[in-house]
């Protein structure tokens, strides 16, 4: 028996075969999509063809409304994703590293965190009313107690033998936070600011449910209303594109700030 | 009165819904100004505890700990520590991590650098200036820790089993530099292993710990010439040693074990 097989667990393949096997997947569901619908076996109003899609594209692009709605919708989710970061990371960094913070916060974090996010919209609604406050508050809601758990557990991980260098050096409390823990936190803060990226997209729909006029979350709920599937499925693209470029840019950031970190 | 003195020094642990441990019990050594001491125990002796009393890490139970008359109580830059893990900072270049005490003492930056790149050269690392730790091997990022414990110039340096992670012939390559350094700029040094070649090669005291609870159970002067190269190893001198805390060791590797 090989243990360098194709088959074999944890083996190096080679990167044309990588990328071979990757764009075969992809063509696979557009012949599969091709073939459900040109092959005539799901009927017209339930899944509309690629070039349905790809006509209600042009139209939405040529007059700018597409365009429209990814600004509505960016504004939403960056809004709240950064003011839910903006909180989460330094709150959380001091969460996982000092007992009394973590004392103070873990019950209120361990409850939210299971709370669904649209439980909470009607309150959301009666406290801060239905406009773009409420949007940005269903984001910040879903992503900022997830990321307080996760920046507490990377805090939480820093090395203590580092701390103890630092004291040996001559550091005090107040310079060991600062140049200790501060930076070793940012490759974790780095990739769960990433993965909590891709939560928040996951929330825009639910954001979008209430009294929205824009937006891409709305432009697929109100497609709905008319049965035209070529827009839902346009809509469901268009944000898995912007989701895959935040990953990318996540990335791409993390590799420009964090040269010195270890490549995950 | 000795340099470094620690007298009657016990420590417990008591932790929760567990018997309470003694770590070290009644313990008391000495060490004298510009000496080599080694403590070499079995592992789970309590001798990393006794280190990290020193650095000012941990507080005894009852005893006192004196540097040069003066009680310790904290840790600071003038008990320099080399860690078994890797500690340098990785999101500081080498001279960056070399810097960083005596940037802490405010030192003008041209002083720090050239601190710096004097003891990088003086633990061979010359032209790795501007690397960052996760392009260094193990062996390299020790003598990183090594010169930037240096930078601070402690009083005393603690080594607490800083060649434990490292193959034995890389071991063997930076015993023999921290003994070139040692010969250069002659400090006190406090270093723990459990490799008892490694004790009786660097040190000019070498102190056995018996198994928990930790007492230092012998102490034994090393008289064997120095500079030392690795021909010391298989002399007569070495071997003689070896025997005496291989036979003490022994006893106590037993009875931690099959307590």
């Amino acid at each position: 028996m090989s243990t360098s097989s194709l088959l074999s667990p944890k083996t190096e393949i080679p990167r044309s075969l990588y990328i071979g096997l990757s764009v075969s997947s992809f063509l696979a569901i557009l012949c599969l999509w091709c073939l459900l619908t040109y092959g005539g076996f799901t009927p017209p109003d339930f899944l509309a063809t690629p070039a349905e899609v790809l006509s209600a594209a042009t139209k939405r692009i040529g007059d700018l409304s597409l365009f429209h709605h990814m600004g509505s919708s960016l504004t939403v989710i960056l809004s709240g994703f950064l003011l839910a970061s903006v909180l989460a990371v330094p709150i959380g960094i001091l969460m996982g590293s000092f007992k009394a913070i973590q004392a103070v916060l873990e019950p209120i974090t361990g409850f939210m965190r299971y709370i669904p996010v649209s439980a909470l919209i009607p309150l959301l609604i009666l406290w801060v009313g239905i406009g773009i406050e409420q949007k940005i508050m269903v984001i910040f809601l879903g992503t900022f107690f997830q990321q307080l758990i996760l920046i507490s557990d990377v805090s939480a991980r820093v090395s203590k033998d580092l701390i103890d260098c630092a004291y040996t050096l001559g550091a005090r409390r107040g310079q060991v936070v600062r140049s200790i823990l501060l930076p070793a936190c940012m490759p974790g803060v780095m990739d769960n600011l990433r993965v909590t990226m891709g939560w928040a997209w996951t929330y825009l729909v639910v954001a979008e449910l209430v009294a929205a006029n824009s937006g891409l979350g709305y432009m697929i709920l109100n497609a709905m209303r008319g049965l035209f599937t070529d827009v839902i499925l346009l809509g469901v693209f268009t944000i898995g594109i912007l989701g895959l470029l935040t990953d990318f840019l996540f990335k791409w950031l993390r590799h420009r700030l964090l040269p010195w970190s270890a490549e995950f | 009165m000795s340099f470094l003195a620690l007298t009657d020094i016990t420590v417990r642990f008591e932790p929760k819904k567990k018997p309470a441990v003694i770590a070290l019990d009644d313990v008391s050594l000495a060490v004298e100004h510009n000496t080599f001491s080694v403590i070499v125990g079995p592992s789970g002796c309590g001798k990393s505890t006794l280190l990290r009393l020193v650095a000012g890490l941990e507080t005894p139970t009852s005893g006192q700990l004196m540097l040069d008359g003066v009680s310790i109580s904290g840790p600071s830059a003038d008990r320099g520590m080399v860690f078994q893990s890797y500690t340098l900072f990785p999101w500081l270049t080498v001279r960056e991590n070399v810097m960083f005490g005596p940037k802490l003492k405010r030192m003008p930056k041209s002083e720090c650098e050239d601190i710096a790149d004097d003891l990088i050269a003086a633990v061979r690392l010359t032209g790795f200036e501007d690397s960052y730790p996760k392009e260094l091997s193990g062996g390299m990022r020790q003598r990183v820790a090594l010169a930037r414990a240096l930078a601070n110039d402690p009083r005393i340096l603690l080594m607490d089993e800083p060649f434990g992670a490292l193959d034995s012939q890389t071991r063997q390559l930076m015993q023999e530099l921290l003994l070139e350094i040692w010969q250069r700029r002659r400090k006190t040094v406090l270093f723990i292993t459990h490799d008892i070649d490694e004790a009786i090669f660097l040190g000019d005291e070498v102190h056995v710990m018996s198994a928990r609870p930790g007492r230092i159970k012998s102490t034994l002067s090393i008289d064997i010439n120095r500079p030392r190269g690795i021909d010391v190893l298989t002399s007569p001198a070495f071997m003689d040693y070896k025997r005496q805390i291989i036979s003490l060791m022994h006893d106590e590797a037993v009875r931690a074990e099959m307590a």
